[in-house]
């Protein structure tokens, strides 16, 4: 039997069988949870695990004993006693005729891995259940927005499969509803209010749609640009460097450069959740006014440059000459809330440390 | 803040004062918007009827600065209701019979006219937050920002107290830090009353410990704020400040009053400022040092619930620019300063951990994953997620006796309108980031002042016209935007864009314990410049 290992996260109602094996479940546990935490691959497109189950897709669908037809577990509860089969032949053949019609309707399948966090997902399921193979010629569902000119958020309906991960991640995850479905079947189609841009529509581009569409019809318009760039990208956990909730990022790069920012699913604080300045604002790394050199003013009043030594030496210098001159405590230390731990300490010490006050601030009072 | 991020998903009644969430702290919003979808009401105080008062259940549009007397009048309220948790007052809070006292006299009906609210709504609100179960404060600088910026904080403190809502899970007092590592800041000992992990540098106990630690004798009493620090720049005599080290602050820019600002750097004799960018203060220093940004860095921030993070170098720095902690200490090996032989950030931050006893068990290999919430005295230990939850750390919460008063500055026939000042969604401070990201200026590409459409009318202005507003400081031109966000009578714009420096009108006044500037609250006077289009 596999227990659970967190039992406070809810209480263990009963066990079902998976595949053979006895399995603990919460209250209130769908089947695709418990398949989930057993480490089972049940294929999912419309599922994400910060929303409602949608049971949209049916890629999830499992055997269960006694019941005729295979079920959704993502939106079927488990129950005691159940016994299920995730993976059999007739299972497998019913989620490749899925994926084969999925893929039909979608003009490009091969979508880079910087348009977005999920973006990946119809590619590896194609992949892995070889069902790119052109066996359906279907029509195309939905239509490409390209008028809008937004600057972060590419929206390619061509490639939409219509999970509504986006339209439910923005009512839901965002509580913004900016985006919402119109029509039905071939023709559904996301869009905003009466069809707008997105900028004239609730939508605050934080771009929690581009991250969780799994077909890359909605794209990270910045992160795509370096599609071309020579090398792989390589993902680095950090934090995101604007406001205080401090929001887990995923750096993107290729070949020393920040090309985009993927937000940590697992980050404590933001779950997964970005905002605009966090999602996009991350290019003033490169920008070309940035310093590149330590600068000492020449007596004509223009900066010159200078090497370090030079400038830690004339920096030093000036330190003591004032101290010498006025005593310790003409000396001020100012640090940022925008910089890490060993600025802030560092200042503090330089000041404490170098003149024995306290006379230290940082930016919090204005 | 007193409780974790995640409790946002549980109160049962929100309280949001002073706080433009949606925009400023829009990640943590969410969670706010989370707990309403689940059935929590929201009350929502703020004079400006922002996104987040949009989605309230009640929204109190409360006239600048008048704080106080709201909070007063809901404490009124919520002890003649017997709304209050006798056993909680009892058992952990002290001063309760004096301050029960002195609230009886602030009724609604007392508060109505001086906040500019129905004295209905403030009974209303009142009752929801006494009667919820639990009730959670959020406030961020519209609390702050004000000559009476620690009374409001102690006026909601009372609150808390009165209601027992300090503690429990969903609860709480919830203030939301602005920037990434303001909070580190503090914790560091970046300040003039405290050592790192917030040791009182007037403890003769603690300054003999750094003494000893850093090798040099630390004066035992507190140094003198950043605002007196300006203010002294260039001065005659022994409180004379004539040289400074600004790491990372556009100060310039930040500053409540921008020219005073400028003008007491120049008379610095010696200016040493470290940044990323040339920024406005940058161009006043005699040695401009560059460091290395975010994605460029290895070290470790603290967010708003004091959870300790790391940061990532991810590429490599341009040029020569180095992290902070090398500058710095550079400069004070120069000196001639011993224990200032740094390797890494990892030596730096262990060096704070052994000093600090809300770090004292974390380490740079620690906190790998970020899931410790300090303090975390001893190294087995968890973290603590939620303050106060068995004791306060001083003993007992203590009721403060607290009066309101009016704003450094108030409306009059020359200066008849209320300023209000904020951040906005798209741009962080003074942009010198946001302002260099692709893109945001497709969004926000120049600054506005926010007039309700009927105030405009009234003054002849049209929305895209340009005003001219004067405090009695200076003034500015800027472009209006008709809105219904301003109440009638106050307007809003926010401090982001250096072409509309509104820290040239600001400045009135200062919270006498914080120094805290009153960026919230300025009486101007507007009118409509014609030549310009």
């Amino acid at each position: 039997m596999i227990a659970l290992k967190d039992k406070s996260s809810g209480t263990v109602v009963g066990s079902v069988t998976i595949d053979g094996e006895l399995v603990e479940f919460h209250q209130g546990e769908t089947i695709y949870q418990v398949a989930e935490r057993c480490r089972r691959e049940v294929p999912t497109l419309c599922y994400d695990k910060r929303l409602e189950a949608f049971g949209a897709c049916r890629l999830c669908v499992v055997e269960v004993e006694g019941i005729r037809n295979p079920v959704a577990s993502c939106t079927t509860a488990a129950s005691e006693g159940m016994i299920i089969k995730t993976k059999t032949k007739a299972v497998d053949k019913y989620r490749k005729t899925l994926l084969e019609m999925v893929a039909s309707e979608n003009r490009n399948l091969d979508i880079d891995a910087l348009a977005g966090y999920a973006s990946q997902e119809l590619g590896t399921l194609l992949d892995r259940y070889k069902a790119n193979n052109g066996r359906f010629e279907g029509k195309q569902s939905g239509e490409s927005n390209e008028d809008d000119k937004n600057p972060f958020i590419l929206r390619d309906y061509d490639n939409c499969i219509s999970c509504y991960r986006c339209v439910r991640v923005c009512a839901e995850q965002e509580g913004d509803h900016a985006i919402n479905v119109m029509n039905r079947g071939f023709h559904t189609q996301i869009t905003t209010e009466f069809g707008n841009d997105l900028r004239d529509s609730q939508c605050t581009f934080c771009g929690q749609c581009v991250q969780t569409c799994p077909t890359g019809a909605l794209t990270d318009k910045k992160a795509i640009r370096a599609k071309d760039l020579p090398g792989d990208i390589s993902k680095t956990r950090s934090v995101c460097p604007y406001c205080g909730v401090g929001c887990a990022v995923d750096l993107l790069t290729k070949n020393d450069r920040v090309v985009g920012i993927q937000p940590a699913m697992d980050g404590p604080a933001n779950e997964g959740a970005l905002c605009i300045k966090g999602q996009y604002a991350f290019d003033f790394v490169h920008h070309p006014d940035r310093l590149t050199k330590p600068l000492i003013r020449q007596p004509d009043g223009n900066f010159r440059e200078a090497e370090w030594e030079e400038a830690l030496e004339a920096a030093a210098e000036g330190f003591t000459k004032v101290r010498e001159k006025y005593g310790r405590h003409a000396i001020y230390g100012i640090a940022s809330g925008r910089a890490p731990h060993e600025a802030a300490y560092m200042v503090q010490k330089f000041i404490r440390a170098g003149f024995g006050t306290n006379y230290i601030d940082n930016c919090s009072r204005s | 803040m007193s409780n974790p991020l995640s409790d946002m998903e549980h109160p049962d009644v929100i309280f949001a004062i002073g706080t433009n969430m949606t925009e400023c702290h829009p990640v943590a919003a969410t969670r706010l918007k989370k707990a309403i979808a689940r059935g929590a009401k929201m009350i929502v105080a703020d004079p400006r009827r922002t996104r987040l008062a949009k989605i309230a259940d009640l929204h109190l549009p409360l006239r600048v600065g008048s704080d106080v007397a709201l909070l007063l009048a809901m404490a009124n309220v919520i002890a003649r209701e017997n709304l209050i948790a006798r056993d909680f007052i009892n058992a952990r809070t002290a001063g309760s019979d004096a301050f029960l006292e002195h609230i009886k006299e602030f009724t609604p009906a007392w508060a109505s006219p001086i906040c500019e609210v129905d004295a209905e709504l403030i009974e209303q609100a009142a009752r929801w937050y006494g009667e919820g179960n639990p009730s959670a404060i959020f406030y961020t600088l519209g609390i702050t920002e004000h000559i009476s910026g620690v009374d409001n904080v102690q006026s909601l403190c009372n609150l808390a107290l009165m209601t027992g809502n300090l503690g429990n899970m969903g609860g709480g007092i919830n203030p939301m830090r602005g920037q990434n590592n303001i909070q580190g800041a503090g914790d560091c000992g970046a300040v003039p009353g405290n050592f790192p992990g917030f040791q009182p540098c007037a403890d003769p106990e603690k300054a003999k410990k750094f003494s000893k630690a850093y090798g040099t004798e630390i004066d035992a009493e507190n140094g003198i704020t950043k605002v007196t620090a300006l203010n002294n720049a260039g001065k005659d005599g022994a409180e004379g400040i004539h040289a400074m080290l600004i790491d990372g602050e556009n100060t310039v820019v930040t500053d409540p009053d921008k020219n005073h600002c400028e003008q007491s750097l120049k008379n610095l004799e010696h200016l040493v400022v470290i940044d990323i960018f040339m920024t406005e203060t940058a161009q006043l220093a005699n040695i401009v040092l560059p460091a290395t940004a975010f994605a460029e860095t290895d070290g470790v921030q603290t967010n708003t619930e004091r959870r300790v993070q790391r940061l990532r170098a991810a590429v490599q720095p341009p040029g020569d620019a180095k992290p902070d902690w090398w500058i710095i200490s550079g400069i004070a090996r120069q000196m001639g300063k011993q224990g200032f032989e740094y390797e890494s950030a990892k030596d730096v931050f262990n060096e704070l951990c052994s000093l600090s006893p809300i770090y004292e068990g974390l380490n740079w290999d620690r906190i790998e994953n970020g899931e410790y919430q300090w303090p975390v005295p001893e190294s087995n230990h968890p973290g603590t997620p939620r303050l106060h939850e068995k004791e306060f750390k001083n003993g007992r919460g203590l009721f403060k006796i607290i009066g309101y008063r009016d704003p450094a500055e108030v409306i009059d026939g020359e200066f008849p309108v209320w300023l209000t000042t904020g951040r906005r969604l798209q741009a962080y401070h003074t942009r010198t980031q946001t302002g260099r990201s692709s893109g945001i200026d497709y969004l926000l590409d120049e600054e506005s002042l926010e007039i309700h459409p009927n105030d405009a009318k009234q003054w002849g202005i049209n929305d895209g016209d340009f005003v001219k507003m004067r405090s009695r400081r200076g003034a500015i031109e800027i472009k209006a935007r008709l809105t219904d966000r301003s109440p009638r009578g106050t307007v809003f714009t926010s401090f982001s864009f250096a072409s509309v420096p509104v820290n040239i009108l600001t400045g009135s006044g200062y919270d006498p314990v914080t120094q805290t500037a009153e960026l919230k609250v300025c009486p101007v006077a507007i009118e409509l410049v014609e030549s310009r289009e």
